[in-house]
Parts: structure tokens; C-alpha cells; sequence
């Protein structure tokens, strides 16, 4: 886990970089909604690293803040995928009765 | 093959597959796939986190994320539509938060003196950037949800405070780097949170969509940075991708609105027009109010309608209501379409996802390109709850704060009924000419109560 230099981490940060502007080219507008929801639950990623950070923590700290990171992390993971899910959803929802999502 | 090689190559498959979802989301058929591959991504690199050799806590780890999973999965599940844009900065604000958090417990973890120069760096970027995202959030979601005023909060000195903000966190930063203890980078993270509050004040209701795209790509990353200084690729490679294509993003929604980032950031949009009170030139001008039978017949006795569905439909949940109405007038052989401004509603796109959730027929919903030409061969154009976005004032006055935004050309249209609570300026805070039109005709009201009323109406004719 440890084993990537601070020079990889560059140029993986730099390749990454240019990947993240190509790949969204062309986006039309109904969908700017859904797609900054679908990142917003990509960089809940950080919960790899709060539990990383959890699970080899020392001290009273590190473990408090390991802890409220993992909480936080997991409602951005989960609330961004769930959410973003509900939201395509109702671009195919034809079929549905007229309720839609009941709740709304 | 090594326990850590099988890690490395599934934190590998994981990152090719939010690269994937991103690709996936920016198509309308694809999109859904790729949010579901999105999560496939991240679940195996969950899963395959937990088999780190030398990690320890599985069951206060698995207590921390049952707890998030608890807030985060009915959180989700049953805000209202409308509310769509307020809960991602609130998911967007925590993701910051922790990206902060993990940075600070990396930076307390071994003896902070031993730390080089570049990984202090990184420690610092992760926990300013986080917390600037995490505060700006909070505020952000805070002015969607009302609990404070959508207006521009600006006061006296204001860039000149965060001027002095922004300096003293500087100034820590590099008091910082030259000897690395921990209490200045706690000032450092106090700082930055002050900041994120400043930075978001200023900023008006209807920009903050805008704003929160920027805040998610911030998050992204400070998420890259905490991948630094753990020394983690996966963090690294899906940080990045959400800070560059959430920056991309925040361009493309910008430049929906007609506008440029800088003016939307710094502008303080709307503050002075309210202040100079345009609304005393147009107070005592007269507007045509009907009742909703004669709406209903304007509405009938047309060959053509367009209905410009805003903001106000949405609150009033009025989107079925406007359905109805809509099939009503179908039956009578009347062609029915929607006029969808790019950022009716809140966020750009909103709009559609509402009107998709009432069995809106796709091929009805016309973006504004498309719609702006029919408006001139319109009988009537039916504005339910929308204000600045058909405000021709975008297009002829030079001095409006929203001139140069594209607008529908409502104007044009034969006759123009609008649906509104009030006679409240809309968002952004300035007077529509169009309200005292002589061929504009109101209908004070909520949305659906109003839409409901002609429902009723059509029926009886």
C-alpha cells in the first residue's frame, strides 16, 4: 500500500488530471445534474483511506478522527451513489404509475 | 500473486471503473449504467481494503460505516426531488470533511518534526482545501434549504477580510513548513473553515448550484491530496478525476447561464439592484390579473401552447397537476410542448428529472434552443412559477445584472399567462417587465393550487 513514491503519485496525479477533462466532453445539460451528483460519490473514495487510517491508527487522536472520518465518508459513498441513482431513474420511469417516487 | 498485488490490481479495475461511470454519466442512455458501475467500483475497493495486511479495528470500522450508512442511505432516499441539489452539498461537504480529517490524523500519527517539506504540503492542501469545501457546503446547503437568506450577504470590508483570512492561513502554512507542529495546522483547518463561509456569503441563491459543482471538484481534490499523504493511488487517481471533471463541469454550467465563473464567485449578484430598488420605477404600473376560467378558455381556444415550468412548479410539486393539464388540452387537439431554460429549477437539468418523474413524454420537453423559435408561432405561453428566466431584461437591458443570461423568448409568443405566488421578484432578485406586458395576463397562487383551479376550468368548457 505504501509502496508508491511521491514522483508515481505525480505522475499519476497528472495522467488522472487529463483523463478527468477528456472523459466528459460533451455533456448535455439535463445531465449536469446527475453527473456532478455521480462525482460527488466517486471522490467517496476517501473511505478507503479513512479506514486505512482507522485501522492503523495510534492514540486516542488518531482514532477519533479516524472514526468520525469513516462515518462521513460512508454517508458521501452511499448518500452520493443512492442519490445519483434516483435521479437517472426518473429519466427511464415511463412505465411507472403517475406517483413516481411516492415520497416527492 | 501477493495479498498487496491482488489489492493494487483491484484498487486498479476500481479506478478503471470510475472512469467508466464518468464516461457512463455523461450520455443520457448510459448514465444510469454508469453510476451502478460507479458503486461495483467502490465496493470492490472497500472490500478489498479490509484485507490490508497490518490493519486492525474491523469492528469499530464496521460501527463507524453503519453508522454513516444509517444517515446516509434514508437521507437519500426520501428527500424530495426538489431538495436534490442542497443533499449533494451536503454529501459533498462530509466527503471534504473527511478528506481533511484523515490528513490531520496522518499528520499527528508519527513524530511531525520528522516530516519532509512536500509531505507537510500535502498534509496542508488536504485539510485547507477539505475544510474550505466542508464550511462552503454547509453554507451552500444551508441557503437551498432557506435556513438562511438565499440573498447575497455582503457587508462592509468584506474582501478585505478575506483578504486577512486568506493571509493568516498563508502565513500558518508556511510557519508550518518551516517547523511542522501540530497546533498551527488545527489554526490552519479553524482558518480555512472561516474562509469556506466567506467564500460562499456573497454568493447569491440562484449561483449556488454553480458554486456547489465547484465545491465537489475542491473535495475531489482534497480527496487527491489526502491520497498523497497516505500514499495511495486509488485516492489519488479518483480524486483527480472529480477535481478535473467537476471543474469542466462547473465551466460547462456557468457558461448554461451565460455567465463566467469569476462574476459568479465575485460578483455579489443581485445585492445592489435590490438596493437601488428598481422596484419603485415599476410599483405603481398595473398588471392584468384573470380569473382562472378566462385562463382556461385563452388556453383551449389555442392551437398551440408552451408551458415554461420554473423553480415555482417544483415547490409546489405541481408537476402532475401540470401533466394533466397539458393531456387535457391534448385531447382537444391542442399541441402541448415544454420550454426547459437550461437551469430551470435549481441545477441545470432539474427540471427535466421532475417533469420525467410525472410521465412528462420525452419528445414534449424541448431545451431552449429548440424552443425559442416556436415561441413566435405560440398562442400562448403558460409560465408556471418561473421568473428569470424568461426575463427579457437578460436580453435588452445592458445594466441588468442578469443581462447577456439566455432566456426564452416568452416574449413573443401570441399571449403569455403567468402563474405566480406573487409579485415577488424571482431569485435573482430583479423586476420582470414582462409581468406589466398588455398581453401578459397573472394568476396569483401556488403552482398547483392555480394549475389545479385550471385543470378544472378546462374540464367544464
Amino acid at each position: 500500500m505504501s509502496g508508491a513514491s511521491i514522483l508515481t503519485l505525480v505522475t499519476v496525479f497528472v495522467l488522472a488530471a487529463f483523463v478527468g477533462f477528456e472523459v466528459i466532453s460533451k455533456v448535455p445539460s439535463i445531465l449536469h445534474t446527475p453527473l456532478m451528483s455521480g462525482t460527488n460519490a466517486i471522490h467517496g473514495v476517501v473511505l478507503v483511506g479513512s479506514i486505512l487510517v482507522l485501522g492503523t491508527a495510534h492514540g486516542t487522536a488518531e482514532i477519533t478522527l479516524g472514526f468520525i472520518a469513516v462515518v462521513l465518508s460512508t454517508v458521501n459513498v452511499v448518500g452520493g451513489f443512492v442519490v445519483t441513482d434516483r435521479m437517472l431513474q426518473m429519466f427511464k420511469g415511463r412505465s411507472k404509475p403517475g406517483g413516481g417516487s411516492g415520497r416527492s | 500473486m501477493s495479498l498487496t498485488t491482488g489489492i493494487s490490481l483491484a484498487y486498479l479495475i476500481a479506478a478503471i471503473c470510475f472512469i467508466l461511470a464518468l464516461k457512463g454519466l455523461s450520455g443520457p442512455k448510459t448514465a444510469r449504467a454508469g453510476n451502478l458501475l460507479g458503486a461495483a467500483g467502490m465496493a470492490l475497493a472497500l472490500a478489498m481494503t479490509f484485507a490490508t495486511p497490518g490493519l486492525s479495528r474491523f469492528l469499530l470500522i464496521v460501527i463507524a460505516m453503519i453508522i454513516g450508512a444509517v444517515i446516509g442511505w434514508p437521507a437519500a432516499r426520501l428527500v424530495k426531488m426538489t431538495a436534490m441539489p442542497q443533499m449533494v452539498a451536503a454529501f459533498n461537504g462530509v466527503g471534504g470533511a473527511s478528506a481533511a480529517l484523515i490528513s490531520l490524523a496522518e499528520f499527528i500519527r508519527g513524530n511531525p518534526s520528522h516530516l519532509a517539506v512536500y509531505q507537510v504540503v500535502e498534509v496542508l492542501f488536504g485539510v485547507i482545501v477539505g475544510c474550505v469545501s466542508f464550511s462552503g457546503s454547509a453554507i451552500a446547503f444551508a441557503k437551498l434549504q432557506e435556513l438562511m437568506t438565499g440573498r447575497p450577504v455582503t457587508y462592509p470590508g468584506q474582501q478585505v477580510l478575506n483578504g486577512i483570512v486568506a493571509c493568516a492561513t498563508l502565513g500558518f502554512a508556511l510557519a508550518v513548513c518551516v517547523a511542522p507542529h501540530t497546533w498551527p495546522i488545527v489554526v490552519i483547518a479553524a482558518l480555512a473553515l472561516v474562509f469556506g463561509v466567506a467564500f460562499v456569503l456573497p454568493i447569491g441563491g440562484a449561483d449556488v448550484p454553480v458554486l456547489i459543482s465547484l465545491l465537489n471538484s475542491f473535495t475531489g481534490l482534497a480527496v487527491a491530496a489526502s491520497g498523497f499523504v497516505l500514499h495511495s493511488v486509488l485516492l489519488v487517481v479518483a480524486g483527480t478525476l472529480v477535481g478535473a471533471s467537476g471543474t469542466l463541469l462547473t465551466r460547462m454550467m456557468s457558461s448554461a447561464m451565460g455567465r463566467s465563473l469569476p462574476n459568479i464567485l465575485f460578483s455579489a449578484f443581485g445585492s445592489v439592484v435590490t438596493a437601488t430598488g428598481s422596484t419603485g420605477e415599476l410599483g405603481d404600473r398595473s398588471v392584468r390579473s384573470g380569473s382562472a376560467e378566462d385562463i382556461a378558455v385563452l388556453l383551449a381556444y389555442s392551437q398551440k401552447v408552451v408551458v415554461v415550468p420554473g423553480y415555482g412548479l417544483a415547490v409546489a410539486q405541481a408537476q402532475h397537476v401540470a401533466r394533466e393539464l397539458a393531456e387535457l388540452l391534448e385531447e382537444r387537439g391542442i399541441e402541448v410542448t415544454y420550454a426547459i431554460h437550461p437551469v430551470a429549477g435549481r441545477m441545470p437539468g432539474h427540471m427535466n428529472v421532475l417533469l420525467a418523474e410525472a410521465n412528462v413524454p420525452y419528445d414534449q420537453l424541448k431545451e431552449m434552443d429548440e424552443a425559442n423559435p416556436g415561441f413566435q408561432t405560440a398562442d400562448v405561453a403558460l409560465v408556471v412559477g418561473a421568473n428569470d428566466v424568461v426575463n427579457p431584461a437578460a436580453k435588452n437591458s445592458p445594466g441588468s445584472p442578469i443581462y447577456g443570461m439566455p432566456v426564452l423568448a416568452v416574449d413573443e409568443a401570441k399571449s403569455i399567462v403567468f402563474l405566480k405566488r406573487s409579485m415577488r421578484p424571482g431569485f435573482a432578485g430583479i423586476d420582470n417587465e414582462l409581468l406589466f406586458d398588455p398581453k401578459t395576463t397573472l394568476l396569483f397562487g401556488d403552482a398547483k393550487e392555480s394549475l389545479t383551479k385550471l385543470v378544472g376550468a378546462v374540464k367544464q368548457l
